[in-house]
């Protein structure tokens, strides 16, 4: 990847962060740890991958995501706000009452593919977009995303025995890989390891990035993706939980709380510095 | 009724989705693993590239339904009523009822009537469930004339409806020919003063009988089929409680949160009669032949007609 293009997707990935800061801060409640975890997967799908109009966002050739892990919607929603499909200021307003920004993402919303956030649904529903997809000969590519956590759901797996039997080679489905869930590590709360075997015997090409927050890994896994026929492909990203925000790393306890006033103004001036870094 | 003609309403599912296939380009069947019993296996033989078998997948059949219809296409998702409405709730109500999508659940196998099979898949609570989902329609015919046409008017509806259907061969009181469906409407069989019975289902045929029998012995009995639990007719329900004063529900269902239940929440806020129910009462089935096994529980139209004498003091 070109400096030019990283540069531009870094600076656009700490806006993002900015905006589900600003959006869990604003709604004193939300989940800003694993949204932050999928930042930079998100702007990377959206500004390099995915074939997307704000101006018809019902477009039916589009490509599709469907955020399995639901509750990181503010990345997905402050990705959709920089792309055009709303207006910045709707973040602020992210789960009050009225607002088009629900807590999780409701398929009303522009941009916005799937309702999704009962985990373990949105691979399914990704599923079905893929084999209509397939049906009607169109070239779209659907994208979904589930949490590590997410996947101890069985629904998830029986979604994984479909995709492979159906082939559906239109469909990529990314595990963010971060290591927490609510209750702690998931190797301690009921281990979905090894996730990359698993995905494996169920037929699914396997890549695994090192390091989810690294434009040239995502880029090569993605290359990597688009060369597969005959199966569907999962993306293990290995991501730091809260990324962006030092306190907020790798804390468990930031999975679902808000940052009060002064965790909020904190977090915001390391994310103008690191925007200030990117400007020079 | 022994020259009547018997069919169970899984078969008419199974044939109307097969004859709607070539005007609905768009629809296709979902099945996990149960083909041969819901009888998409009739659809499946005629159109085999439209007809996805999910395997013993509920939950995922029905995000996969959801999918599709986020698409454009026009899913009917087959299971048992049992792993329909129960063991995939959550993901009709929130894949498929919260984003409104159009998936038409084709549930067979209801009730009590599954027989031999026993308590494990006989699915009592699935009209209950699926009332709860807001948007969410929910039709019961109670032939095999009313269940194809019911099918074909959910492929022309925009938006989720739960069908249940039957297992056990029912009496065909409908007139292909004259028969016409109409979404939300309930249908008066019998004209009648004393009180009325509203029935659904395989339990409509029970109350026509029934009907028919209490009139024999002086008592005028109006008999509605509610196909439509969800929206209800409220009109023709609060008609009857204004002109007969007095319901008797009935249906293949747990008395619990069903037809019984739509009624009585009909008639309570704005003409309270007493709405006596018949149904499953808050138990669990048991192995049996159908046929037996309905009677035990109260549900034919000796019930029927001994409850209708008890409400009018006779």
């Amino acid at each position: 990847m070109d400096e030019t293009t990283k540069k531009q997707l870094r600076k656009m990935a700490v806006n993002v962060r900015k905006g589900i800061l600003t959006g869990t801060f604003h709604a004193k409640s939300g989940h800003p740890g694993g949204s932050l975890s999928v930042a930079d997967l998100l702007v990377y799908l959206y500004e390099c991958k995915m074939h997307v109009d704000p101006r018809n966002p019902e477009d039916p050739d589009r490509d599709r995501l469907v955020l399995s892990k639901g509750h990181t919607a503010p990345a997905l929603y402050a990705v959709l706000a920089e792309k055009g499909f709303f207006d910045k200021s709707e973040l602020e307003k992210l789960r009050h009452i009225g607002a088009m920004l629900q807590g999780h993402p409701c398929i009303q919303t522009p941009g916005i593919d799937m309702s999704s956030g009962s985990l373990g649904q949105g691979i399914s529903a990704a599923c079905g977009m893929a084999l209509a997809g397939k049906l009607n000969q169109k070239s779209y590519h659907v994208y979904t995303v589930l949490g590590d956590g997410e996947i101890q759901e069985g629904q998830v797996w029986e979604a994984a025995m479909f995709a492979a039997h159906y082939q559906l080679e239109n469909l990529t489905a990314i595990i963010d890989n971060n290591g927490l869930q609510i209750d702690g590590k998931i190797t301690e709360v009921c281990s979905p390891e090894p996730i990359d075997e698993k995905f494996r015997a169920f037929g699914w090409h396997v890549i695994v990035i090192e390091n989810a927050h690294d434009f040239d890994q995502l880029e090569q896994a993605f290359a990597e993706a688009e060369q597969i026929t005959g199966k569907p492909v999962a993306i293990i990203q290995k991501s730091i939980k809260g990324k962006g925000v030092s306190f907020m790393e790798n804390q468990v306890s930031w999975h679902g709380a808000a940052p009060n006033a002064q965790q909020y103004e904190q977090a915001m001036q390391e994310l103008e510095a690191a925007l200030a870094e990117l400007e020079d | 009724m022994a020259d009547v003609k018997k069919k169970a309403t899984r078969e008419s599912y199974g044939e109307a989705l097969t004859e709607l296939a070539e005007t609905y380009p768009n629809l296709v069947v979902l099945d996990a693993d149960l083909a041969a019993a819901t009888k998409t296996g009739i659809f499946k033989k005629a159109y085999p590239e439209r007809f996805f078998d999910c395997g013993i997948a509920e939950e995922n059949m029905m995000g996969v339904a959801a999918g599709l219809a986020a698409s454009g296409m026009i899913p009917f998702a087959s299971t048992f009523a049992m792993f329909a409405a129960g063991r995939a709730y959550e993901i009709v109500r929130n894949s498929i009822g919260y984003p409104h999508l159009n998936v038409k659940i084709g549930a067979t196998h209801a009730g009590i009537s599954v027989g031999e099979d026993g308590a494990t898949h006989q699915c009592n609570e699935d009209i209950a469930l699926m009332r709860t989902i807001p948007g969410m329609t929910v039709i019961v015919p109670c032939d095999d004339v009313e269940a194809k046409a019911a099918v074909a008017a959910a492929v022309q509806y925009q938006g989720p409806v739960y069908m249940r259907f039957g297992r056990l061969a029912v009496p065909v009181l409908n007139d292909p020919a004259e028969y016409k469906f109409q979404w939300g409407k309930g249908v008066t069989l019998r004209d009648g003063e004393d009180l009325t019975i509203v029935a659904t289902g395989l339990m409509v045929a029970e109350a026509v009988q029934a009907a028919d029998s209490l009139r024999e012995q002086g008592i005028s009995a109006r008999v509605i089929n509610i196909h439509t639990i969800k929206p209800l007719d409220e009109e023709i329900i609060l008609k009857a409680a204004q002109e007969t004063g007095k319901i008797l529900t009935v249906e293949e269902h747990s008395i619990i949160g069903g037809l019984g239940s739509a009624v009585a929440e009909c008639v309570s806020g704005s003409c309270p009669v007493p709405v006596v129910r018949i149904g499953v009462n808050d138990e669990f089935g048991y192995s049996g032949p159908a046929v037996d096994l309905l009677k035990e529980f109260g549900l034919s139209a000796e019930n029927i007609i001994n409850t209708a004498k008890k409400m009018l003091s006779i």
